[in-house]
């Protein structure tokens, strides 16, 4: 049974194959937890107290601390294309936390003991192992020109699987090195990488260098790519087919 | 190939017309880009009161100010008046807007059609790229786990939009 709530502003959903309600509430109560404190929308969250200096970084948790310094280990090896620094100073981790939380969320359903399950939160997607009729998990690509319709469908199997694309209320994808809001060839991109956290870091920092972040997919082990291009071609990397579902 | 003849005479229509009725004011637009436009009123659908083709046709509509305004006031980079954007390709359908510039500034954004025709079996274009594999999007209703994606595009809207402020600048 799949189980969909709003946390972090988006829905996230659940599916423990042959799991308990407690378990799968153990889970949602990480996505809580993971709101609590990085939400740049709740003013008593940790990363707004931070961002406030109402608590210093010395004072700041472990579960802070972790993320702050991932997102420095991004930042370095990406040449500046993720930066959590915004335009006003502030901090807002939240394009590396959605990611992370769902990484947690996985290696805590494997702590509990399951290898079935899909965890997904606004698009991007962990699974492992099989549904409950014992078949692979199949996950739909929309196509963002026709609601309801899909552009794709591929078997990620313990892949991670993640979607950035631009908004119907503006681009929301800014090029920290400019500070200027991405103006990309994509209207889609999805990446699949070894784990849901390796690819939503990538869609995200392959959608600022547009189709320089797609030719450098297509050299990275372990990554495929299918990015939908404003004149309704599809670019993908030279693998993607194998993941294609029949 | 009948869309990209008419889209290229529809340009070089509107260009012509532009470059007739040049604004005398040397102040440089901007691109319109939507990101500057932070919270547009869109209005219900209502009938416009330009010269428009009818709603069904697809062929574009050339644009015209409202004719009966006194000589318009030009406080920010638009002069005030309703102006007509073209009528954009989204793929499934058109998307055409009104814009409505008062004091200078854009105030309301009207959208004259919607796409409506879900047409799926329109062929999509193709594009070669060296060492990246390139496919058409194929549109399937298959039976899926879940669904990974984007949302709606927002690429006709801007077109529409774009052609309508460079109208009132």
């Amino acid at each position: 049974m799949r189980v969909t709530r709003a946390l972090m502003g988006m829905p996230v959903a659940i599916e423990l194959v042959g799991g308990t309600e407690s378990d799968r509430e153990a889970l949602f109560s990480l996505f809580a937890a993971v709101d609590a404190r990085f939400s740049t929308y709740k003013h008593d969250s940790e990363i707004s107290q931070l961002n406030r200096g109402d608590v210093s970084l010395e004072r700041a948790s472990k579960e802070m601390l972790e993320v702050l310094s991932l997102c420095e280990h991004e930042k370095t090896h990406s040449g500046g294309v993720f930066d959590i620094r915004t335009p006003d100073g502030t901090l807002d981790p939240s394009g590396l936390v959605k990611g992370w939380a769902l990484r947690k969320a996985a290696q805590l359903a494997e702590h509990l003991g399951y290898s079935d399950y899909w965890i997904e939160a606004g698009g991007d997607i962990q699974t492992s192992g099989r549904d409950e009729d014992g078949n692979r998990w199949r996950v739909g690509i929309r196509n963002p020109f026709e609601k309801d319709s899909l552009a794709c469908v591929i078997c990620p199997d313990a892949r991670g699987v993640a979607t950035s694309g631009t908004y119907l209320r503006g681009t929301h994808i800014y090029d920290p090195r400019t500070g200027l809001a991405v103006d990309s060839p994509y209207v889609s991109l999805t990446v699949v990488g070894p784990d849901v956290y390796e690819a939503d870091m990538w869609a995200t920092k392959a959608f600022v260098l547009g189709e320089d972040g797609l030719a450098l997919l297509a050299r990275m082990n372990g990554f495929e790519a299918y990015a939908i291009g404003h004149d309704h071609t599809v670019t993908t990397t030279p693998d993607w087919n194998s993941l294609v579902s029949a | 190939m009948n869309k990209l003849y008419t889209a290229v005479f529809i340009i070089l229509a509107f260009a012509t017309y532009a470059s007739v009725h040049a604004v005398q004011d040397s102040t440089a637009i901007a691109q319109a880009d939507t990101a500057s436009v932070q919270t547009p009123t869109v209005t219900a659908p209502q009938e416009t009161p330009t010269p428009a083709a009818p709603a069904q046709s697809p062929i574009p509509t050339q644009t015209t100010p409202i004719a009966e305004a006194p000589a318009p006031t030009k406080k920010g980079i638009y002069t005030d008046g309703t102006y007509t954007g073209i009528s954009a390709d989204a793929f499934y359908g058109s998307v055409q807007v009104q814009a409505t510039i008062s004091g200078g500034r854009l105030t309301a954004i009207t959208f004259l059609s919607y796409p409506q025709d879900r047409n799926a079996s329109r062929a999509i274009n193709q594009s070669a790229m060296s060492a990246l594999v390139n496919q058409a999007i194929s549109i399937q209703s298959a039976q899926v786990s879940g669904v990974s994606g984007a949302t709606d595009t927002v690429s006709a809207f801007r077109q529409s939009l774009s052609s309508a402020l460079a109208q009132a600048a």
